[in-house]
């Protein structure tokens, strides 16, 4: 479904990502995690559109888009869940809704109560320093989900966000496990949401290493923290 | 009226005009109606109308929009509202221009308002013009208030599209516990023109005052923010003035409180930018083209 061959980023001459190789199949769910700095936010963005590799190829359900702009990479089925929300100025959680879903009426707008927020109190709202960065976090997983993307990228979902909503998180993330049709690739150093995932892909300084499931990743990482990290 | 004048109407004014109206066309009273609470009368000098509303009006409507399609015609119109005390109010005052001659087209309104004791009045402005390139069409509003003690008005003021020129000049006394909220929003492109100055004094004690004014600059346009809000009492103001700038647009703000008493809380904000990028990359991502999601971004931002 979506294949890097050979993707590397170079930043300021410094190796963000290096020869990475990745195939994503249909329906699965990923998890890539790795220490900071270690390239996943970057790898996220190359396969968005946002950051453009300095060499390799990315192709997507069998054509190349390694140059192809974001608005047609978002057109085909991409979605990207930023990990630091943007707010706007003037926009209304109902306006940015609309920009998403691609219409004009946003029906019931189940999708904010999927993501534990109610439709009613937010709809109004403006995207702006008013919503807290919990409430912006929820706004930009709803507007991922509404795109019904192929393939869902989220960024560090956990950031920003109190312990009370990650539990909240987590069910998100288990409804769209059990009830999404595509990809769901999750940027995250929690093992509640690694636990979920068909498989993890871990970073580490620009390469690329995959592991089936979080004991496999325990194990290779002599790791017997309960806390949820990942230790180098 | 035709169907040009009919459009223009509607650009200018969106209310469905069921109380007083005063509707001015090319220099001349076109239509006026009065209403219970409303009287409008020519003032006594032939300058403009003298607007009253009396006391305890419970919710009042006025409609004074103003019509230019005549190129190159240039009028000067003084208009003085008279806000009866404990009353409410609400005034649509928009004014457009269609000037498709080669002469300049210009309309310089001044309004002085005095809001009674306990008044509310919320003013709506809206300017638009519309037309070709060779005649100018040019809006000068001149806005003086004072309000008496209590008393609340909020102004609403929109220049969304069209006007080459505009030099808004907004000047208000505030009494005792009265309140004055402006929103403004201001659009040039091309190599339009606007500039928009306050000087609000806030000499009674426990007055308030916001000032939110948000301006897009695109092309070659230029704008100039200028405010001057003096506390002579324990007070309160807010002035945000923030403006996104794109192409070769140019913004000036320029600020200025100033206060005079240990109570007084003044405080000026001003923000001027491009749109920021990660905002573009966010409506790119759920598939906007760069020029769609930098129109919403604007629409947005001066909705």
């Amino acid at each position: 479904m979506l294949q890097l061959k050979n993707i590397t980023l170079e930043k300021e001459g410094k190796k963000i990502l290096n020869k990475i190789n990745l195939k994503l199949d249909d329906n699965r769910f990923y998890v890539l995690t790795g220490p900071n700095g270690s390239g996943k936010s970057s790898l996220a963005k190359v396969i968005m559109g946002i950051e453009s590799p300095n060499e390799g190829e990315i192709w997507w359900q069998d054509r190349e888009i390694t140059r192809e702009r974001i608005e047609l990479r978002a057109k085909e089925g991409i979605a990207f869940a930023f990990q630091q929300p943007v707010r706007f100025k003037g926009i209304k959680v109902s306006k940015l809704l609309e920009l998403a879903a691609g219409t004009k009426k946003i029906r019931g707008c189940g999708v904010l109560a999927q993501v534990g927020l109610c439709p009613k109190d937010y709809l109004d709202r403006e995207m702006n320093g008013s919503l807290s960065g919990g409430e912006l976090k929820r706004i930009e997983m709803a507007t991922v989900i509404l795109r019904k993307p192929k393939l869902v990228i989220f960024d560090e979902p956990e950031a920003g966000i109190d312990l009370w909503s990650f539990q909240n998180l987590i069910e998100v993330f288990k409804k769209l496990r059990k009830n999404y049709h595509g990809t769901i690739l999750v940027i995250s150093h929690q093992e509640k949401i690694m636990e979920i995932a068909d498989k993890i892909l871990l970073l580490k300084r620009g390469k690329l290493e995959e592991v089936e499931k979080i004991d496999n990743l325990r194990i290779r990482q002599k790791c017997g923290c309960r806390g949820g990290c990942i230790h180098e | 009226m035709n169907k040009l004048e009919k459009k223009l109407l509607k650009q200018v004014n969106d209310s469905k005009m069921t109380g007083a109206v005063n509707i001015r066309k090319n220099g001349k009273t076109w239509q006026r109606k009065n209403s219970q609470w409303v009287t409008i009368k020519d003032s006594q000098d032939g300058r403009g109308l003298e607007i009253w509303v009396k006391d305890n009006a419970p919710m009042a409507m006025v409609d004074i929009p103003v019509l230019l399609t005549e190129s190159g015609l240039i009028e000067t119109v003084d208009n003085n509202f008279y806000i009866g005390k404990n009353s409410k109010v609400v005034i649509y005052a928009g004014c457009g221009i269609n000037n498709c001659g080669t002469k300049d087209t210009v309309h310089s309104g001044r309004h002085r308002f005095v809001v009674g004791q306990g008044a509310e009045v919320k003013y709506i402005e809206k300017h638009y013009g519309e037309g070709g390139n060779l005649g100018q069409k040019e809006i000068n509003p001149v806005t003086e208030i004072e309000l008496v003690k209590d008393a609340k008005m909020m102004i609403e003021t929109v220049q969304i599209e069209g006007v080459d020129q505009t030099e808004r000049v907004t000047k208000a006394v505030l009494q005792a516990g009265a309140s004055l909220v402006i929103n403004e929003k201001i659009k040039t492109s091309g190599k339009q023109k606007a500039i928009s100055s306050f000087e609000v004094k806030m000499v009674g004690e426990g007055s308030s005052c916001r000032v939110m004014s948000r301006a897009v600059a695109t092309d070659v346009s230029e704008q100039k923010f200028i405010s001057n809000i003096v506390g002579n009492q324990k007070c309160f103001a807010h002035v945000a003035c923030d403006s996104i700038i794109k192409d070769k647009g140019k913004v000036t703000a320029i600020p200025k409180i100033k206060a005079n008493h240990v109570e007084a809380e003044l405080i000026h904000e001003a923000t001027i930018g491009k749109i920021a990028g990660e905002q573009l990359l966010k409506l790119m991502s759920l598939g906007l083209k760069k020029e769609e999601a930098e129109e919403e971004i604007m629409a947005g931002f001066l909705n």
